[in-house]
């Protein structure tokens, strides 16, 4: 049973992987990596390392993604960037 | 067209490098030498429950260090190149009505638990950077809900130098009363399983979730503006 919801974690993850890679929006890769890091943490819970996943839930998913946000604002604020 | 190539051909590469990761994994079925003598002497000389805690902090007490510098140094860096530009932007939209309501309910609630984790470090999973990035999320959603409100740098920057400087005194203080830098033995062991217990553990682990939350406020600060 552990097997198969680990299985479908990580295609999930593999998934939006490739979409924050490949999405034209960069609002929509920002969004999908966090994703990747909120997926990660589920499967370090499910492998017994609540440690590893809580520093993983709190940074790479919750505040990686409020820099990247806010870095993009401020791109596309001084007008160099095409968004 | 030729980025989406480049990524292509770089993802491949990726892909065929950590292939043996998959192909050749065998599951370790017993514990490594260094990983048993963890296992077998932590409980008794460190005395804390939470055996990742105990490897943190005192074991690989100097990695940590370590690694709050590295952040200290990010933090200087991000305010060194974002603290030129003194432009000030009236054009912010205000915030909804459900989140300036949320954040009175919510921030208090998430500031008491991101102090409860790194309190109960030596207990429970977690410790200092778990709780202080807590912290530091709690009062992004604080920076959030008021977008024309102003945090009081001096305060954040007061918090994370004494608590710094604290870290490295209690380090210290370990070098010469217990057995190496950032001992825990400084103070009594305790009853195990205790919340004032394992020494100086909840000190450190304090000092650290102040000193990870008041940087990571100071990074969020600074790209506000």
């Amino acid at each position: 049973m552990e097997i198969i919801i680990l299985s479908v974690i990580s295609i999930i993850m593999i998934i939006a992987a490739i979409l924050a890679l490949y999405a034209n929006k960069l609002v929509t890769a920002i969004i999908s990596a966090g994703v990747v890091s909120l997926l990660a943490s589920v499967i370090y819970l499910l492998l017994a390392a609540p440690d590893v996943a809580m520093t993983e839930a709190a940074i790479g998913s919750g505040l990686t993604t409020v820099v990247f946000l806010y870095a993009l604002n401020k791109i596309r604020k001084s007008g160099e960037g095409d968004g | 067209m030729a980025k989406r190539i480049l990524i292509t051909i770089t993802m491949a590469i990726f892909i065929y490098i950590s292939l043996p990761f998959v192909t050749n994994f065998t599951p370790a079925t017993e514990l490594s030498q260094l990983s048993q003598k963890y296992v077998n002497d932590g409980p008794d000389e460190v005395g804390a429950p939470n055996l990742v805690t105990a490897v943190i902090v005192t074991y690989r007490g100097l990695d940590t260090l370590g690694e709050i510098a590295v952040l200290f140094i990010a933090t200087a860096g991000i305010g060194f190149i974002l603290s030129r530009e003194k432009k000030i932007s009236s054009s912010k939209r205000e915030s909804s009505a459900i989140l300036k309501t949320g954040t009175k309910v919510l921030v208090p609630l998430i500031l008491m638990f991101g102090i409860y984790i790194f309190m109960n470090g030596h207990l429970t999973p977690g410790g200092g950077f778990q709780g202080g990035v807590i912290i530091a999320s709690g009062l992004l959603i604080s920076i959030l809900a008021n977008p024309h409100g102003k945090l009081n740098k001096f305060l954040i920057q007061l918090t994370e130098s004494i608590s710094g400087f604290g870290y490295v005194m209690i380090g210290l203080l370990g070098l010469f009363l217990a057995g190496g830098f950032l001992d825990n033995s400084i103070i009594p062991l305790g009853q195990f399983g205790r919340l004032f217990s394992a020494g100086a553990i909840p000190i450190i682990y304090s000092l650290i979730g102040l000193k990870v939350g008041s940087e990571l406020v100071n990074i969020l600060s600074y790209l506000k503006n």
